[in-house]
């Protein structure tokens, strides 16, 4: 059986998360404790350095060269900044960690205001959580009651204080220069970096930007050494990652695995296998910034290095399981709109290139693609990933390109034969009605919402595929399989 | 260190308030996915019934344990024993729980096998 480590999640199902007494009891602010009573920022930050700690909102830059970069920068004023905007669909994991263990981030930000010199923290968290804002000010409540969040934190002089700010949950808003300027309330539209928040951020100032569960590890890795924690995982991945199981698996839910297990761990293992026990297909990591990972890749052991080998990339932690029924080319077209929708129009090569994409993907799944379109795809998606300003238009094209990678046959056999063999393009199947198999009971043609169906009382029946608009309604009425999907 | 063997001290008193070892301990899911699920009328029945009862229990709300497919899902602790997560619980099954598993210490269906470890 493979195993679960939970680390960002240790307190998660365990305490109640409206209780600072329930996460003092498990070593809760014992970290922060003795960070400002033992240890040098430096000293702290060198221990995050050791530890391998990644940023784990996406790009997986080491945390502790963050921490060090900040507090290099001479200011009078510095902030920490927590993103918790995740906007990735399908992944729920930075939520779970905030409704189920708010101190955690709290205790491992105003350690991070220790190391960096800042003395403020601002959480930027999408309105669409209440739940998990609710719990954040109880929290911050009652940590600033018990002496550990305001001034003079613990008797030691130290003073550091938080406030959370809303998003309206754009995708685009995730992207850390984004996010200040959103917060800054301006436009939610990136900039070019560098300089890079830990040098110029929030109000110009130096902002250490971290993502919830990468700040969720802080406090462990305090409490047990940076030993323990580089025990854990690859050589160049260290720790563990918690992952959202989405899609045609089993148990959908939450799971925490140390890095390096692999994708047939994952999915057989722990997520109980494909529903239905169909046949898997693909797994998207990294939501619309990421590509599919397929059979050839089960044994891969997961990390940011062999995902982005792969042709994919770790993202914030959706995984979102494909079976047989999937097209490989809608699931393309369907992050491509995605993209559209988000993309924040700045700048050309994605704000036109990812419409220009969308259009060509559409015309592939509605029958009409040729060869030629299948070499756009890929010639555009290039561009549109060398040429954008942000990480958005820069990995957008990803699915387009890992899609075509893995599933090239799934492309030719839409373009040239115009079918699509998981039966998911509506314009590339017909249904018809199997005479052998119709006994005239007319329910069909009764239900037929466009009136397509003709025929006599006990006659086989006929769809007039002009009319037609492929709703399925008949084929689930008929009581004796007569129609069937071309 | 004086400031958190203090905080250490004063936080074992506090706890063992709450939870002695000699407790039933009642661990409902409240995070988004569990109450949409269902898990909030599940806790205010635990709560209820299991004072209605006499049953001496801390029943308390905590977040995601991740198993979103079985939500609402509840984690009962006997005193002396390990915990054992029940999914699909509704209240019919609360009181399946209470009457069967925690009364007469039958073992009933619904159990989620847990497979980690914690840090
Ligand atoms: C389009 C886009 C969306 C992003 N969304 C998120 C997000 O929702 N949450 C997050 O933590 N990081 C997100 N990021 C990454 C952030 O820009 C940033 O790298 C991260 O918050 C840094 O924290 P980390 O080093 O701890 O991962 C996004 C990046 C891009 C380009
Ligand atoms: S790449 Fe897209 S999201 Fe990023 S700045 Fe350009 S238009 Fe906006
Ligand atoms: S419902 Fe089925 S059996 Fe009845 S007329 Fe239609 S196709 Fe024939
Ligand atoms: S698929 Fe819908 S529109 Fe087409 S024949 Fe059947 S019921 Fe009519």
């Amino acid at each position: 059986m493979a195993r679960q480590i939970r680390i960002a999640l240790r307190n998660c199902g365990v305490i109640d998360p409206e209780r600072i007494e329930d996460y003092i009891a498990r070593d809760g602010y014992m970290a922060l404790a003795k960070v400002l009573t033992e240890l040098s920022p430096e000293a702290v930050i060198e221990i995050i350095k050791k530890s391998g700690l990644r940023g784990r909102g996406g790009g997986g830059f080491p945390a502790g060269m963050k921490w060090e970069i900040t507090r290099k920068v001479q200011a009078d004023q510095k902030y920490v900044v927590c993103n918790a905007d995740e906007g990735d669909p399908g992944a729920f994991m930075d939520r779970s960690i905030l409704e189920g263990d708010p101190h955690a981030v709290l205790e491992a930000m105003t350690i991070n205001g220790y190391c960096t010199g800042a003395s403020k923290g601002l959480i930027y968290i999408r309105a669409e959580y209440p739940l998990a804002v609710e719990r954040l000010k109880t929290a911050m409540s009652q940590s600033r009651e018990t002496g550990l969040l305001g001034n003079d934190i613990l008797g030691t002089g130290f003073n550091f204080d938080i406030d959370i700010r809303y998003g309206a949950g754009a995708f685009v808003c995730g992207e850390e220069t984004a996010l200040i300027h959103s917060m800054e309330g301006l436009r939610g539209e990136p900039t070019v970096k560098p300089p890079f928040p830990s040098v110029e951020g929030y109000l110009k100032k130096p902002t250490n930007v971290n993502n919830v569960e990468t700040f969720a590890n802080v406090p462990v890795i305090i409490n047990k050494g940076w030993e323990w924690f580089s025990s854990i995982g690859t050589e160049r991945s260290k720790g563990t990652k918690v992952f959202a199981l989405a899609g045609k698996i089993n148990n959908v839910g939450l799971v925490e695995v140390p890095m390096g297990t692999t994708l047939r761990e994952v999915i057989y293992e722990i997520g109980g296998g494909i529903q239905g026990g169909k046949e898997f297909k693909a797994a998207q990591t990294g939501g619309p910034s990421g590509g599919c990972l397929t059979k050839k890749h089960l044994d891969t052991p997961i990390d940011y290095d062999n995902l982005i080998a792969a042709g994919s990339m770790m993202g914030s932690g959706g995984l979102i399981v494909m079976d047989e029924d999937d097209c490989m080319v809608a699931i393309a077209k369907f992050y491509l709109g995605f993209t559209v929708e988000e993309s924040c129009g700045k700048c050309s090569p994605c704000r036109i290139g990812n419409k220009r994409l969308f259009e060509l993907l559409e015309k592939i799944t509605q029958g009409n693609g040729t060869m030629e379109d299948i070499d756009k795809l890929r010639n555009l998606s290039t561009v549109i990933k060398d040429t954008s300003l942000c990480g958005l238009g820069q990995s957008s094209p990803n699915p387009v390109l890992s899609t075509i990678e893995n599933f090239m046959e799934e492309y030719h056999e839409h373009v040239k034969d115009k079918k699509c063999r998981s039966k998911v393009c509506k314009s590339l199947m017909q249904y018809l009605v199997v005479p052998e198999k119709c006994i005239g009971c007319t329910l069909c043609a009764r239900n037929c919402p466009v009136n397509a169906i003709s025929g006599e009382r006990k006659q086989a029946h006929l769809i007039d595929q002009e009319k037609c608009i492929k709703c399925g309604a008949c084929m689930e009425k008929c009581k004796f399989n007569a129609i069937i999907i071309n | 260190m004086d400031l958190r063997e203090n905080l250490k001290a004063k936080n074992a008193a506090l706890s063992q308030k709450d939870n002695p070892q000699s407790i039933i301990q009642v661990k409902v899911t409240m995070a988004t996915c569990g109450i949409a699920s269902g898990s909030r009328p599940v806790y205010e029945y635990m709560k209820e019934e299991l004072s209605k009862r006499n049953i001496p229990a801390r029943v308390s709300q905590v977040g995601c344990m991740g198993f979103c497919y079985a939500e609402p899902t509840i984690e009962i602790t006997m005193p002396g024993k390990g915990p054992l997560m029940f999914g699909f619980v509704n209240t019919k099954k609360a009181d399946e729980i209470i009457e069967r598993f925690i009364r007469k210490s039958e073992a009933i269906e619904g159990v989620i096998p847990m497979n980690y470890e914690t840090a």
